[in-house]
């Protein structure tokens, strides 16, 4: 069995994943970098320590799956499987051109290695993913299912459909994180719909719930790595984070879910994440 | 023809023990059977479809062979877009049934008619889309969809439908069953309304006219050969559906003509109006009032061949 990477070692692979993220956006011009910033440390913890996966062998029945149902999200996706080794890097240098497999959201899962779940319409992420954790109690296996949510998406009945079934059928092999980072599209995720008080929603829906700080790597992958049970309550894990975490005139500011970088917006991105020019 | 889903669905759960079975909420002791033959794998998703088909397809993606039931429009249009994005983007084995279809359940008033459900599913990418006419039929098209691995569509009636007998009893996705030879017309059915178009033959016989009657259990993909050989051969194709005139069966065809070259025979179409039904009533009553009787069909086929032939 491999070392799992410690605390210091996680914190230095997602400051590594945001430049990538970050020189995408502006290499590719492509939208959405504030929603893949405040869920890189979250993608990090599950992929670089907790997800029971091998890049080697990524239809194996018994691995660990993980959905990122804010498709949105995907530019950070591509970035840690890229670094994981489930496809080469230089894949990824056809990102955002004419006859790339990469979209903005994650492609159907036989088209690329390590995607789970063709994601992008939100709430389809937990659906889907209560398919496979039912479908590990059916077939005997072991493996946990975590979905990744954004705030905004909260807002998809869908989302809530499926947390009632999932209390209801005691599916505790499920794990849902919430990237609650308090935008979506076009305002405030608590004005748009009336969301909070969120974690109590998730308990009132009869999930084992808890609140963490979605940045702190520690609180990350305590959470991540808690055994479940196959037959529990389903666990959800609101995880506070900022939109555009790790360069701060692109933090809390929701401008920068559709904003691309410029040449000096980059360069300032870089100085504030130690990369040298 | 429920009976006969919940029959074939236990043998084939029974055979197999991929098969999964996910209700809207519905079939209270229709499944019994399947439930005490199949522990641990049916599933009453609650009235909540939209995450239904999104666990089918979880389950589908993870090796098993979910076949999910409910009404027709709440496992067609109430989560349409699972079907799109989830089922078929994915291009996953997904069964899904509508149960009460057309109007099957015309009392019940228009939230419960379905006469869009050919059209939208069979424009979906991957889908395949079956009508059986008969609880035959349906075993057939259960069977043979189990063994395909992209998602299926199958739209059925409710209960007592009369069973058809046919010489022909080779099943295949795709190619048509011929119910009645015939040299002068072409009558295409699909679905339960097969009886009503056999009927329209008799009375079509009676005036002189001798009609071949097809039973299209597959609506996609297109039997394009049978469809060939029909307007080869005869000046009138009628194309018989409880489902709107726009989109279904006839649309098509009438989609395969716009392709092809040289055809002479004309498509005459029977279905339901581009409207919702206010009044209600039986599922004879709403047949009739859309024009969907023997009497009607034999009649404007008799006149339309009558042009033809001048």
């Amino acid at each position: 069995m491999t070392l799992k990477p410690n605390l210091e070692t996680l914190r230095e692979l997602a400051r590594e994943a945001r430049v990538r993220i970050i020189t995408n956006a502006h290499k590719t011009q492509t939208p959405h970098l504030g929603s893949c910033l405040s869920c890189v440390d979250v993608l990090v913890a599950a992929y670089f320590h907790s997800l029971q996966i091998d890049p080697a062998k990524p239809q194996d029945p018994d691995r660990d799956r993980f959905i990122l149902s804010k498709g949105h999200g995907a530019a950070s996706l591509f970035q840690i499987l890229a670094m994981k080794g489930f496809y080469p890097e230089e894949m990824l240098e056809s990102y955002g051109q004419d006859g790339s497999l990469f979209a903005e959201h994650p492609p159907s899962p036989d088209h690329l290695a390590g995607i789970e779940a063709a994601t992008g319409s939100l709430g389809h992420g937990l659906p889907i993913g209560l398919g496979m954790a039912l479908a590990a109690r059916i077939h005997k296996k072991s493996y946990n299912v975590t979905v990744l949510l954004g705030d905004g998406e909260c807002n998809e009945g869908s989302v809530w459909e499926s947390a009632m079934l999932a209390a209801a059928q005691q599916v505790g092999n499920i794990l849902a994180i919430v990237d609650f980072n308090k935008w979506q599209a076009t305002g405030r995720s608590e004005e748009v719909m009336a969301l909070g008080p969120l974690a109590d929603k998730w308990r009132a829906f009869g999930w084992e719930t808890r609140e963490i700080d979605g940045h702190d790597m520690g609180q990350l992958v305590e959470v991540l790595s808690k055994k479940r049970n196959s037959h529990a309550k389903p666990v959800a894990i609101v995880a506070h984070t900022v939109k555009g975490k790790g360069v701060s005139f692109m933090e809390d500011d929701n401008n920068w879910h559709y904003k691309i970088p410029s040449v000096e917006e980059l360069a300032a991105a870089y100085k504030e994440l130690g990369v040298k020019s | 023809m429920r009976n006969a889903f919940a029959d074939e669905v236990t043998k084939l759960g029974m055979a197999d023990p991929r098969v999964v079975l996910l209700s809207g909420d519905i079939g209270n002791k229709l499944f019994d059977k399947f439930k005490d033959n199949n522990e641990g794998r049916f599933l009453n998703c609650g009235i909540a479809e939209a995450n239904m088909m999104g666990v089918a397809a979880g389950m589908a993606l993870s090796g098993l062979r979910p076949i999910i039931y409910t009404i027709t429009p709440f496992t067609t249009t109430r989560c349409y877009e699972q079907i799109r994005v989830d089922a078929c983007y994915h291009n996953v084995p997904v069964i899904i049934v509508g149960t009460g279809s057309g109007l099957s359940y015309a009392e019940l008033g228009p939230t419960h008619h379905s006469c869009e459900d050919l059209a939208i599913m069979r424009v979906l990418p991957n889908m395949t889309v079956l009508a059986p006419a008969d609880e035959v039929e349906l075993r057939q098209c259960l069977r043979a969809a189990f063994k395909l691995k992209g998602p299926v569509y199958i739209r059925i009636g409710k209960k007592g439908e009369a069973i058809i007998p046919k010489k022909d009893d080779q099943f295949e996705i795709g190619r048509s069953i011929t119910v009645r030879e015939g040299s002068e017309v072409c009558l295409i059915g699909t679905g339960t309304l097969l009886p009503t178009v056999l009927q329209a033959a008799e009375l079509l016989a009676a005036k002189g006219i001798t009609a071949r009657v097809e039973s299209f259990h597959t609506i996609k993909p297109l039997d394009e050969k049978t469809v060939g050989d029909a307007f080869s051969r005869y000046p009138v194709v009628a194309v018989v559906e409880e489902h709107s005139r726009i989109g279904g069966l006839a649309g098509s065809i009438a989609e395969w003509l716009a392709k092809n070259e040289g055809i002479k025979g004309r498509l005459i179409s029977f279905g339901t109006d581009d409207d919702f039904m206010h009044e209600i009533g039986t599922q004879d009553y709403a047949r009739a009032k859309y024009g969907l009787t023997a009497e009607n069909i034999a009649n404007k086929v008799f006149a339309a061949h009558t042009k033809a032939a001048i």
